[in-house]
């Protein structure tokens, strides 16, 4: 370890976009040397290097010039100017089976792989049954691959890329392939290469596989690498970036409309024609005409530092407000949360009355506040829903009403931040 | 640029880990000293011929492919790239021999030694023009070097070169006519420069196809037909066109043509009928045949030194082309 496997030396890579593409030299000639178009610089001046031995992640949203980055590392795009100087055999993995050749069987297609990364017949003769062995092909390695599966397809290119003994391994998003018996053989074949010494440089949309696996970790934006550091920090910033692009993972605190009731009750029985109402209209027990005694005006979110990062740690306390109007006395309300996580599955589900609060609402406003306290989640952005119910129906529902993220400064993954520790247990010592 | 070799390879120290899954041979022995590969805007010539070198194994493997895939589903498959040429030069047999007589013994022949080397330069420079176009997922998924592509389509050319040869062997002992033995030597020295010319030719289009799809069509036409007629292959140099030339003072402008020179080696080689030749056919008049050039007589040298004047243009066209392709490769995954 210690010496640069690649070196990225300011590469910047610009595109033309043609606003229309001119290829026959009938309309070359007419729009000469005025075709339309824009630069678009997809990377800018990106420098980094990687170490020997060592597993780099690349983060970025789409379009951050992720792709365009691995695809100058492994020689596919020259980058416009700059330079990238690799050390080593590379074996590149940008799209699986990129190279093969319908007609050709499974064994000959290893084989024009093999060569096309750079190994000798002699070198494939000697890996080709560990090939076929991780690509679990068996018999039908003599088949054409025209007639493969695409999971036998995307095995067999990756089993050619990882076997053909590569000191630099590229990899662009083609791990969430095949059955998950084979994306975590995959896996296991990553964490040995990082065993062996060598070095791995991948592109990943899944925060928690870059924590999981790499040493450090290269954030992108715009085309602009805008940190390179640990996995936990460079998701930070990765994370970071994306709230502050406006992104879906933004935390909003949906500040509701000032109760619309004024129109609503003094229509009597009309129904509500605000866009407000409609949203809620078909949530509600009692029908369109009915009168709606108690309405969500405000939810929030908020967690002790709030002001400082738009983001909560795993394990600190969230306390989530919800602000109602009472339009007419009402007993036994009951105040319905759920939390959601990121796919959109729920997490959690409770309500004023199972936790024990009995409440009866006089005419006015008011405020109720859940208190979760050492948040147990991890990584994601995640939806609160609230409910109002009354004894004759629901009384006001917002789905979702908003939105908290949490982040994770350590290295462990998953859903649930479930508290864990690990020691080692003192052994007697054994009298000889 | 940190080329300094560690005293050993970074993975020596953890093959016990590693043994799980790979044998230990290996991970171990075998990865000596290694590349170094620079990705930038300018590689010099040089570098890219040194990377095409490096991947001289893929080129065997393209053109193993490409040869593979086009007799796949046929039946009688390999065997097709030597029916077809001997069944079309049964047709110009019959053709020649029994309706468009012009007289010239064994036509067939003389035919066929410049169609030998015309198919393959032009075979291989219309394959090549649109190969790049047609391996565009390749072209922008995996790197190698680019002008590997078009040397594969010159090279899968050159192998049904050799199958048309045996083809041609056959038919000189059929139709009993004796190549000159003493001027075999003559063929590489023809063919080299063809090569060169084909390669050159076949890696220019090629690259300027991605970006002008005219190209193909152009080529088609040019290399399909214009300058097959610019060569003497159907007709002969002395019989047909030496006298129109000399006349119009186009001679010059006639052997411009570089392939002109190497089709007539090849002729003069295989069909080996220099000097005056007496015609089949015979005069209105007499019993007497009437005789004609077909060929020029040349001494070798002749031969030798036209060849080898083709093989320095061609190698100057070759260099053109490589910094016209290496100016232009840079963005042929952005341009696909």
């Amino acid at each position: 370890m210690g010496s640069v496997a690649v070196d990225v030396r300011g590469v910047s890579k610009r595109f033309r976009l043609y606003h229309e593409k001119y290829t026959s030299l009938k309309e070359k000639v007419i729009h000469i040397g005025r075709i339309p178009h824009e630069d678009l610089w997809a990377l800018q001046d990106v420098s980094f290097d990687v170490k020997e031995g060592e597993t780099v992640g690349i983060l970025g949203r789409n379009g951050s010039g992720k792709s365009t980055l691995l695809k100058c590392v492994c020689g596919v795009l020259q980058p416009s100017s700059g330079e990238v100087v690799v050390r080593g055999k590379l074996a590149g993995l940008l799209e699986l089976g990129a190279g093969f050749q319908q007609e050709l069987s499974g064994r000959e297609n290893i084989y024009l792989n093999g060569s096309m990364l750079g190994l000798s017949k002699r070198e494939v003769d000697r890996m080709f049954d560990d090939i076929v062995e991780f690509a679990e092909l068996g018999q039908f390695i003599d088949n054409q691959v025209k007639f493969y599966s695409s999971g036998m397809y995307v095995r067999l290119g990756f089993a050619v890329a990882v076997n053909v003994d590569p000191d630099v391994l590229v990899i662009d998003e083609v791990l969430a392939v095949g059955d998950e018996r084979f994306q975590r053989k995959c896996m296991d074949r990553i964490k040995q290469f990082q065993k062996e010494g060598r070095t791995i440089l991948f592109v990943s949309h899944s925060p928690d596989q870059v924590r999981s696996i790499c040493d450090r970790a290269v954030v992108l934006s715009d085309g602009q690498m805008i940190g390179m550091g640990p996995p936990g920090e460079a998701v930070r910033l990765f994370r970071e970036r994306l709230l502050e692009a406006g992104d879906v993972l933004a935390l909003r605190v949906e500040q509701l409309e000032p109760p619309a009731e004024a129109s609503a009750t003094e229509d009597g029985g009309a129904p509500g024609e605000t866009a407000d109402v409609q949203v809620a209209t078909g949530h509600l027990a009692g029908g369109a005409d009915h009168v709606r005694p108690i309405r969500i005006t405000e939810v929030s979110a908020s967690y002790p530092e709030a002001d400082r990062r738009p983001y909560l740690l795993p394990g600190e306390t969230l306390v989530v407000r919800v602000g109602y109007q009472v339009a007419e006395p009402t007993d036994n309300v009951i105040f319905q949360i759920d939390v959601r996580s990121p796919d959109g599955s729920a997490l959690f589900q409770t309500d004023s009355e199972i936790l024990g609060l009995q409440f009866d609402a006089p005419v006015g406003p008011g405020a109720v506040e859940f208190h979760f306290e050492d948040l147990p989640l991890f990584d994601g952005a995640y939806d609160i829903t609230v409910g109002i119910r009354t004894p004759r129906g629901m009384s006001d529902w917002r789905e979702p009403a908003c939105r908290f993220e949490v982040m994770n400064p350590g290295r462990s993954t998953g859903v649930v931040a479930l508290p864990c520790r690990v020691a080692v247990v003192p052994q007697e010592p054994v009298a000889p | 640029m940190a080329l300094e070799a560690p005293a050993q390879p970074p993975d020596a120290g953890t093959i016990g880990n590693a043994s799980a899954l790979r044998t230990p041979d290996i991970v171990a022995p075998g990865r000596g000293p290694k590349t170094t590969r620079v990705v930038s805007a300018h590689s010099s010539i040089g570098q890219r011929l040194a990377a095409i070198w490096e991947s001289r194994e893929l080129l065997v493997y393209l053109v193993r492919t490409e040869i593979k895939v086009k007799y796949k589903n046929s039946f009688l498959g390999l065997l097709w790239s030597m029916l077809s040429p001997a069944l079309n030069l049964l047709v110009y047999t019959v053709v020649f021999g029994f309706f468009l007589k012009n007289g010239m013994p064994n036509f067939v022949i003389f035919l066929f030694s410049g169609l030998l080397l015309w198919n393959f330069f032009s075979l291989g420079v219309l394959s090549a023009t649109g190969v790049v176009v047609a391996n565009a997922g390749l072209v922008k998924k995996v790197s190698f070097p680019r002008e590997i592509l078009a040397l594969a389509a010159i090279g899968s050319a050159g192998v049904f070169l050799f199958f048309q040869v045996i083809v041609m062997a056959l038919f000189l002992v059929l139709l009993h006519n004796t190549p000159a033995w003493s001027l075999l030597w003559l063929l590489p020295v023809a063919f080299i420069p063809t090569a060169v010319l084909g390669s050159a030719l076949g890696i220019l289009f090629a690259a300027v196809n991605v970006y002008l799809r005219d190209t193909q069509h152009l080529v088609t036409v040019l290399v399909g037909s214009a300058w097959f007629w610019a060569c003497p292959i159907v007709y002969s140099y002395s019989e047909t066109a030496h006298n129109f030339l000399a006349l119009h003072h186009l001679t010059v402008l006639y052997f411009l043509n570089p392939v002109t020179p190497l089709v007539m080696t090849f002729e003069r080689v295989l069909w080996n009928h220099p000097g005056l030749v007496s015609l089949t056919t015979f005069l209105p008049t007499g019993k007497k045949h009437a005789q004609a050039f077909i060929l020029p007589s040349w001494p070798a040298t002749t031969y030798l030194w036209a060849d080898a004047a083709v093989f320095g243009v061609a190698a100057v066209i070759l260099f053109l082309a490589m910094v016209v392709f290496g100016r232009l490769a840079g963005n042929f995954a952005e341009e696909l």
